[in-house]
């Protein structure tokens, strides 16, 4: 039963990419926590990231470069009861949609982002991305990347983001853990995944991030935003993958009394004699 | 006779309030009103005027001879008079230093001090005027009490009665009550028209002059059970509108020129995704930032060709606020009938004139989602692009049938929403997009024709410059010889054709009127039509077109 819930699509990915596991983790979180394929939606934008939609049998949205998140919000606005997931690159996230991470981190809508970070443009094919490190070559870099790279974690951190976690696609085992609970946080779950691309980035190679990444601490507090800082930091020699921070709060839906109870907007008739009395005050 | 009324001031001084009580006084009293305002784009200071025309009579445009000034200050004075008609009156305080026979020269600070309240020295001069005018003080104490509570209700009564002592009686004016009327501004209007459709998510970024929609459906998003929600900027807006749509809500956006610039690849993004979508744009001068408190009706073909490559999309011009009700109502109706983007259009004149109309008959609605009825949950092969004879796909809510699932695709896609780079798929997905406007074509509303029906020059305007130049044929055939008509187009894109022709046949004359300096309408007619105009009236300052202008324009014309 389980391996037929999301039946395995060809994909257009390359041999080797991250993305596979990535897809297989995700699939195996969504058995995990019992949702049928028809219950999630994945919206995504543009890049190899955003093909995702494509090769998962759930509802998908693949709208446009940089766009996910205002898509996605407002998609679970309208109803509650899908389960609401972004995958996108860090192009699409970080660069073209920054202005929406911003602010979707302050709206915190319950939906989960999880960003395919791999530190390079995929199909537009080999440009700096938002996360290359300073001195990273391209065809378009021709002297290296030479602005410094945003910090997805630290950024979330500052934020407030509710939930802030790394991962990398080579430990699918704690991928499906961290997807598992991002999914689950109530509120918007920000998940930068690590993964390597295998045609385009010959420096942050799958060695690269295995010789790097290391779980957090067993003892690791995620809820002490300050050592949480500290840990979202650390990029170089080592990087921490984990839960880097974790705040329960109220989502969007908790502060509008209509959305949090009753039925989804989607399912609520109009009043129209409600909205008929709305003229009177134009008499 | 209409008469027309000024209330100037500096920003600030509540010349709004004032210029509200005096409408809804009027209203109230059974008389037909229509109403500009011009502001300036800032908060304090700088000078702001309401121009407030009242009559027994149907009235559809603003005027620029005034029948009487109320003077908040000197400069409202000063600016205005040069249009003061002979024997008309300007109402000031004593403090005001300026010479005029018709000036009523009155202690109104000093009534409203002895009232307890200086505030209040507005409704003084609001009491002299409808002395000026013989009215009674029904109406007065009930639209107070609306706005006001306790001592300081009474306080505005109060300077009522002391203004009504201070002139003559000057004017003689009846009332003709109508039913049911209500006294209302388009932006209004498509708000109510928009929750009037069900609409569920709203979202927006401020633009002047659109803000009026978004800030009345956010005055009854929690009676109303919706969700009004600000975006970080206009592309955000957009997308979360298409994004709630899929998801099965009516939702809807609206913004000026420099934010639907913004939202351009979303325009596209609705057609190819087959979601449907309401964006209101209502226009101001620009480009770029322009004149942000301004009119104007530049964005035309912008708008009509909004998006890369070639869509399915309806432009809906508004003509007025009862029109702007039922317009809304219609674009719903279209974006889900077709899955496609429809945009309502209109313009700071139209979001910010108020003016009575007859209270809206909510039994004229239509409400069909057009939803398909199919389970598809058995055959499990549910495809949201479906390739059918009208290119329209069943449409199903995505989460509500086991066994199916709803992918849309902003890349090129197959019937089952996957990327295809075939070049047949291409091919006939597109003929398939495409193929819906042929059929859309088939429900198009002819512009309205008013005047002469067998008129000898026929005027051609679109959208809110229909009211200004239905009261300019009106004054045109009452100055003689009935040989004026006009065409109010409504829908602009696609083009209705029908009427058009034939009145180019019959017509002398033809002469559109646009806010634009171009002639942006009469281009898009000789694109579509190959028909040609004779001779155009413009106008670009950014203020509104009045019937005499249009008059005069028609007139000066003929002599030339």
């Amino acid at each position: 039963m389980k391996q037929t819930t999301f039946p395995k699509l060809e994909t257009a990915w390359c041999p080797g990419c991250g993305n596979h596991q990535i897809l297989s983790a995700l699939k195996e979180a969504l058995i995990a926590l019992e949702k049928q394929p028809h219950e999630v939606l994945i919206v995504s934008g543009i890049g190899q990231a955003a093909k995702m939609p494509q090769y998962i049998t759930t509802n998908g949205f693949c709208g446009l470069h940089g766009r996910a998140l205002p898509a996605a919000v407002a998609s679970k606005i309208a109803n509650k009861n899908l389960t609401v997931i972004v995958h996108s690159g860090d192009g699409d996230s970080y660069g073209e949609g920054g202005n929406h991470l911003i602010h979707n981190i302050r709206r915190n809508v319950d939906i989960t982002h999880f960003v395919h970070d791999n530190q390079v443009y995929g199909l537009t094919k080999g440009q700096a991305s938002p996360t290359s490190d300073i001195g990273y070559l391209t065809d378009m870099q021709p002297n290296g990347s030479n602005i410094p790279p945003l910090n997805p974690m630290l950024l979330a951190i500052a934020l407030g983001c509710g939930f802030v976690a790394r991962a990398f696609s080579g430990d699918t085992e704690h991928l499906r853990a961290v997807m598992i609970d991002g999914i689950r946080h109530k509120g918007y779950a920000l998940i930068d995944i690590l993964q390597p691309c295998v045609s385009l980035n010959k420096v942050n190679t799958f060695q690269w991030y295995k010789d790097r990444v290391y779980k957090l601490a067993e003892d690791y507090n995620p809820e002490n935003k300050l050592t949480a800082i500290a840990k979202a930091m650390e990029w170089g020699e080592k990087i921490p993958t984990g839960i880097l921070y974790r705040e329960e709060k109220p989502d969007f839906h908790d502060k509008v009394d209509y959305l949090k109870n009753g039925k989804p907007l989607l399912d609520r008739e109009t009043d129209l004699k409600k909205i008929s009395d709305f003229m009177q005050v134009f008499r | 006779m209409i008469h027309n009324i000024l209330i100037g001031g500096a920003a600030g001084l509540g010349i709004e309030t004032l210029a509200a009580i005096l409408e809804k006084i009027l209203q109230r009293k059974g008389f037909e009103i229509f109403v500009i305002q011009d502001y300036m784009s800032r908060v304090r200071g700088g000078h702001n005027f309401f121009q407030i025309r009242f009559a027994n009579e149907e009235i559809d445009s603003p005027e620029d001879e005034i029948d009487g000034i109320i003077a908040l200050d000197k400069e409202t004075i000063q600016t205005h008079i040069a249009r003061l008609k002979t024997n008309g009156f300007i109402i000031a305080d004593e403090e005001i230093d300026f010479q005029y026979a018709g000036l009523y020269s009155l202690p109104l600070k000093a009534a409203a001090k002895t009232i307890g309240n200086p505030k209040v020295f507005g409704n003084v001069a609001l009491g002299t005027v409808l002395r000026l005018y013989n009215l009674d003080f029904t109406g007065v104490a009930e639209v107070i009490n609306e706005r006001f509570t306790g001592e300081v209700a009474s306080q505005n009564s109060k300077a009522f009665e002391e203004g009504y002592k201070l002139a003559p009686v000057k004017y003689e004016i009846q009332a003709n009550p109508k039913d049911d009327q209500i006294l209302i501004n388009a932006s209004e209007a498509i708000a109510l028209g928009a929750l009037a459709s069900g609409l569920k998510f709203y979202a927006g970024y401020p633009m002047t002059p659109s803000t009026g929609i978004m800030t009345f459906l956010a005055s009854k998003m929690n009676e109303a059970e919706i969700i009004v929600e600000q975006a970080e900027d206009e592309i955000a807006a957009i997308n979360m509108a298409i994004g709630a749509s899929y998801a099965g809500v009516r939702a809807m956006t609206g913004t000026s020129g420099g934010g639907f610039a913004l939202m351009v690849e979303a325009i596209g993004l609705s057609a190819m995704l087959e979601v449907p979508l309401v964006v209101a744009e209502m226009q101001r001068p620009g480009p770029a930032t322009g004149l942000p408190t301004r009119t104007e009706q530049g964005d035309l073909k912008f708008v009509i060709y909004s998006s890369p490559a070639e869509i399915p999309k309806m432009v809906i011009a508004l003509r007025d606020p009862e029109d702007a009700f039922f317009q809304t109502n219609r674009a719903f109706d279209l974006a889900d009938k077709y899955q496609i983007p429809v945009i309502i259009m209109g313009d700071q004149f139209l979001a910010d004139s108020t003016r009575t109309v007859k209270a809206f008959d909510f039994s004229k609605l239509k409400n069909d989602r057009y939803l398909s009825r199919e389970d598809y949950s058995r055959a499990n092969e549910y495809r949201r692009y479906e390739i059918t004879d009208t290119g329209i796909s069943p449409r199903i809510i995505p989460g509500k049938m086991p066994g199916t699932r709803v992918l849309v695709d902003s890349d090129e896609h197959d019937e089952y929403g996957h990327i295809t780079e075939s070049s047949a798929m291409r091919k006939t997905m597109h003929e398939k997009r495409l193929r819906k406007m042929t059929h859309l074509k088939e429900e198009l509303q002819e512009p309205i024709f008013v005047g002469a029906e067998n008129a000898d020059t026929v005027l051609v305007t679109w959208g809110s410059l229909s009211s200004p130049v239905k009261e300019a044929v009106r004054l045109l055939n009452a100055q003689g010889q009935n040989k004026y008509g006009a065409l109010l187009f409504g829908d602009v894109w696609p083009l209705p054709d029908k009427l058009l022709k034939i009145k180019r046949e019959s017509a002398k004359k033809m002469i559109n009127v646009e806010q634009n300096a171009t002639g942006l309408f009469a281009s898009l007619v000789r694109e579509q039509t190959g028909i040609e105009c004779d001779r155009s009236i413009l106008k670009y300052d950014g203020r509104p077109l009045s019937s005499q202008e249009i008059v005069a324009g028609v007139k000066g014309g003929e002599q030339g």
